[in-house]
């Protein structure tokens, strides 16, 4: 077990939110076709507000702070936070476009000592990324970003958001990351919007594409490996959590509400209200999370998939239940060992996305 | 020897450790209880000897020479990783 991981196991047992990610406007200057935030700014944090969370964050432990939006930078008081953040000593990311970041702005992130850049990168190819971000130009500018960073010796991770638009070129992209000299991650996933509407899933991959994708080595490493089916689930799985969130990880809106994580909008309070230890603490709806373990899952713990299913409660919160199956969960176990899931089965239906609407299947482009 | 906390970090003491990551190269480091008592009192203007005495020996069962050793070895280690600075004269958290 690596030190993080220890840390990590220490931060659950003492309740500690070791990990937040703050959203500081949903503001953006650009459009992109499968973002899951509507982007008014009206009622924003101010800045006094969001120093003072961050003060308490720091109070609670905190100690790996994502800075996001929106577009973060859009704000004013942008590298104000920042730098007030890494005063009190935070690990800190910032998330970006980076459409806004010139040699300038990068010298600025590198003395500040942000720990990674991380930016979304749709295609090597401007017609395709312009038109999912909706800006003209912004391949170009973002691309020049990367550089300007790099230059300054910081750290940028660039994720590809695959949708039927591009993801035919993520080799490509996964070959300019490697030109850039950048960490390049791959991201299948399309989140519904926070508001409920559920439209943007249209634009992801389909279940044949994903199940190409998963048995690619050059994304997935010992195909053999990586798909092979686990049929052994340990107490050690049963009495975990499916993942962070709510445990130490937690998600701080613009306007000062807090969910267990950006992709989980179920609402636990406001720090306009209560203080963040109050929320985090003493809140139902986390109390609520926390008392459910994988055993007490009713589909999924005892689901063929249960000993390395990515099983996202955010994304079942929104299918209707945070204790039920995740459709795009189970789809991608489906994919990677052609086994259906226990949810699939249930619905005597070997596609999760035929039953849930979740990715509609289309033609390849 | 006074101590200065390197700005090219990022720390956070949860219960009695202290984990800290180096902005440069991404290193971690888990201090143990008297790591971190030393740590959390590198402030560039207490002395180590008062350090150890105040933070470590009056804390932690541990004779005055162990303790000025074992504490010698540990601030030498994190100096190496350039996340401590060791200085003669008091310094100044923005003079690291």
């Amino acid at each position: 077990m690596s030190l993080l991981d220890e840390m990590n196991e220490k931060a659950t047992r003492r309740g500690v939110p070791l990990t937040v990610h703050l959203d500081i406007t949903w503001r953006c200057n650009e459009r992109c076709v499968h973002c899951y935030l509507d982007h008014d700014g009206k009622g924003e944090m101010t800045t006094e507000e969001i120093k003072d969370v961050i003060h308490q964050l720091a109070g609670c432990g905190t100690f790996f702070l994502s800075i996001s939006g929106g577009e973060p930078l859009l704000r004013r008081d942008c590298f104000e936070i920042l730098e007030y953040a890494r005063a009190l000593r935070f690990n800190v990311k910032l998330k970006t476009n980076a459409v806004m970041i010139g040699a300038k702005e990068a010298a600025r992130i590198r003395k500040l000592g942000i720990e990674q850049v991380q930016i979304s990168l749709y295609s090597h190819r401007p017609e395709v990324h312009d038109a999912i971000t909706k800006l003209p130009g912004s391949l170009r500018r973002t691309t020049d970003a990367i550089r300007h960073l790099k230059a300054n010796g910081v750290k940028v991770s660039i994720t590809d958001v695959l949708m039927k638009y591009n993801h035919r070129d993520v080799k490509a992209v996964k070959q300019l990351a490697q030109e850039l000299g950048v960490n390049f991650l791959i991201d299948p996933t399309i989140t519904p919007m926070l508001n409920g509407d559920r439209s943007i899933l249209s634009l992801g991959i389909t279940p044949a594409e994903l199940e190409e994708l998963m048995h690619t080595e050059e994304f997935v490493g010992d195909v053999n490996e990586f798909c092979a089916p686990v049929a052994t689930v340990g107490n050690e799985i049963l009495d975990g959590y499916s993942c962070s969130a709510g445990h130490t990880l937690a998600y701080i809106s613009p306007f000062g509400d807090v969910y267990p994580c950006v992709q989980f909008p179920m609402p636990c309070g406001s720090v306009r209200k209560q203080s963040f230890r109050e929320i985090w603490h003493d809140s139902q709806a986390f109390a609520e999370l926390r008392s459910v373990h994988v055993r007490d899952l009713p589909t999924c713990s005892h689901c063929t998939h249960t000993a390395y299913c990515s099983r996202c409660p955010g994304l079942a919160y929104m299918e209707g239940d945070f204790r039920g199956p995740s459709a795009a969960d189970c789809q991608k176990s489906y994919a990677r060992t052609g086994i259906p899931s226990a949810a699939m089965s249930q619905n005597g239906n070997r596609n999760p996305f035929a039953a849930s609407g979740l990715v509609q299947i289309s033609g390849l482009q | 020897m006074y101590l200065t906390q390197s700005a090219d970090i990022a720390a956070r003491t949860l219960g009695d450790e202290t984990l800290i990551m180096s902005t440069l190269d991404s290193t971690i480091f888990v201090l143990n209880s008297v790591g971190s008592a030393i740590w959390n009192a590198a402030d560039g203007t207490t002395p180590l000897s008062r350090i150890i005495q105040e933070h470590v020996c009056s804390e932690f069962d541990v004779t005055d020479d162990q303790a000025a050793a074992d504490a010698r070895e540990f601030v030498d280690r994190l100096v190496k990783h350039g996340i401590l600075f060791v200085s003669d004269a008091p310094t100044s958290p923005k003079e690291a």
